[in-house]
């Protein structure tokens, strides 16, 4: 399927006007006078004290341990989401022994479960990866179930018609062919670990974006936040789009809808 | 040529539903059929015969509820690269060139990887498929892709190839060139075939025997010798021999349809 040409402009054009009507409304509130300067700094402000961060270093430090403790904290959650997704959507034994579980499991606010892990582990940086863990794992293993069991089955059966055995369809077949789905999983969660990460460093947190946010609500720093959570907004915005291509240079040979 | 290669006894396959005995489904009963070395074998039937769910239980990917399938008089079960198996739906793994899914079976025996790119070339010149080693099978057509998936159970060495209703997804005139292209692949191979389809001509056209197949539950309901001479060609399409078998066919397909629309 073709992308359905947009008369006049392009895809591009119109992101682009989306961004400068939100940035004008911003404008408009702030350097008219419309807004407070506590409720809502104005770009200028929020512009200097990235600057400011910048260069006494300290905004790179806090993204560095933020984006540190995502990746790490979703990093063993796809390695522990993986076998056992897989392995639910082609064994039902497998399945009933795992499904009711993680079903349980994925309806637990992982708010809820700060206090659990705080007592477990204490304040230290597994809390966070833990924090991070609990709050992708669930929802990933069922993702990984779904895209694993959309697999075309004749894939599969040509595989072990031609002799390969159980270990090798999972291998050869089940893993390339759901490739592109799973990297459409893994770009879901990660932005989710963003989420769960923030929960984390606002509970015990000594360094990190969502602890400098914490810290300048106490100080009504309302330009700070608004620094911090542009940088989660960007780096967000970074990892989709190494991960957009990183798919493409992965499985160059998957046709998507609409590209 | 006597040598019986694949024989199937006494088969039977029931769909049980959830324990009610009188809810379950009969797909297959008192099926033998027996296909010797180098036949080509076709089985015909209206849909919903079980046909795909017999030639599923001899590739090993469903069991039979009752009886069994026997390569040279040896007891299978389970899919094994013994029996190759081609799909109506294209199969061929779509991140692999044409080359590396040919070599597919190959390369879960372990072959190396020259004796690989050597048997796979071999087979890529026998369906026509020279200049595509590289292609990914999203650039080929429905027909190329099928040719891929020939060529890749083929070099694999089955015992028998079972080919399901592979030509089914085809418009016509690709089907006649596929049709005209395994007829001289299985006379230049000796290859055992079994082969599935709904159409008439392309059983008579392939095949030197024939099992006609009955509706639900499926049971052999006559075989026959494909005894045309000549050239195994469109051109044999018009031949009388040719109309007069599938005159014969016909009306006992056309018995079996009117049996169910009448839902008898």
């Amino acid at each position: 399927m073709k992308k359905q040409k947009t008369k006049g402009l392009s895809y591009g054009c119109i992101s682009g006007i989306s961004f400068c009507v939100i940035m004008a409304a911003w404008c408009i509130a702030t350097y008219g006078g419309f807004v407070s300067d506590i409720f809502m700094p104005s770009p200028t402000a929020v512009w200097e004290s990235i600057v400011e961060m910048a260069k006494d270093g300290s905004l790179w430090e806090h993204c560095f341990v933020s984006t540190k403790r995502v990746m790490i904290g979703w990093f063993w959650s796809a390695i522990a989401a993986l076998p056992i997704g897989m392995l639910m959507a082609r064994s039902k034994k497998f399945s009933a022994v795992f499904q009711p579980v993680i079903e349980f499991a994925r309806y637990l606010p992982v708010v809820a479960l700060v206090p659990l892990t705080l007592l477990y582990l204490g304040i230290d940086e597994n809390q966070k990866y833990v924090i991070i863990f609990l709050g992708t794992f669930f929802q990933l293993v069922l993702m990984i179930c779904d895209t694993v069991s959309g697999i075309e089955k004749n894939m599969i059966n040509a595989a072990r018609t031609l002799g390969a055995n159980k270990l090798q369809v999972y291998t050869e077949v089940i893993f390339p062919a759901a490739l592109p789905g799973l990297m459409d999983d893994f770009r879901l969660t990660i932005g989710w670990a963003w989420t769960y990460l923030v929960v984390a460093e606002m509970v015990a947190a000594s360094a990190g974006l969502g602890y400098i946010i914490l810290k300048s609500q106490r100080f009504l720093a309302t330009d700070v936040i608004f620094a911090g959570l542009i940088m989660i907004g960007l780096i967000g915005l970074v990892t989709d789009f190494l991960l957009r291509l990183l798919t493409k240079v992965i499985v160059p040979w998957h046709e998507r809808l609409g590209d | 040529m006597e040598n019986i290669k694949l024989r199937v006894k006494n088969l039977q396959k029931v769909y049980p539903a959830n324990g009610r005995k009188d809810k379950e489904v009969v797909a297959l009963r008192d099926i033998n059929l027996e296909v010797k070395e180098s036949e080509f074998v076709v089985m015909v039937g209206p849909s919903g015969c079980g046909k795909s769910s017999l030639i599923n239980i001899i590739g090993g990917l469903e069991d039979a509820t009752e009886g069994e399938v026997q390569i040279d008089g040896k007891d299978v079960v389970g899919p094994g690269a013994d029996r190759g198996m081609v799909f109506q739906g294209y199969s061929l793994f779509p991140w692999l060139t044409v080359q590396k899914n040919i070599e597919f079976g190959l390369k879960m025996k372990k072959v190396p990887k020259e004796e690989r790119a050597k048997i796979a070339k071999e087979f890529i010149d026998l369906v026509g498929l020279t200049g595509f080693e590289n292609s990914l099978p999203k650039q080929l057509s429905g027909g190329m892709k099928q040719r891929v998936a020939i060529a890749r159970t083929l070099a694999n060495h089955p015992q028998v190839l079972l080919m399901d209703e592979p030509f089914g997804a085809l418009d016509a005139q690709t089907r006649v060139v596929m049709q005209e292209l395994l007829a001289r692949i299985s006379r230049e191979t000796k290859n055992t075939i079994l082969f599935i389809t709904h159409d008439i001509d392309e059983a008579i056209l392939l095949a030197d025997r024939i099992y006609v197949m009955s509706r639900r539950p499926g049971t052999i309901r006559d075989v026959m010798d494909v005894t045309i001479e000549g050239e195994r060609n469109h051109e044999m399409l018009v031949k009388p021999e040719f109309l007069e078998m599938k005159r014969k066919i016909m009306e006992m397909l056309w018995q079996e349809s009117q049996d169910a629309a009448m839902g008898k």
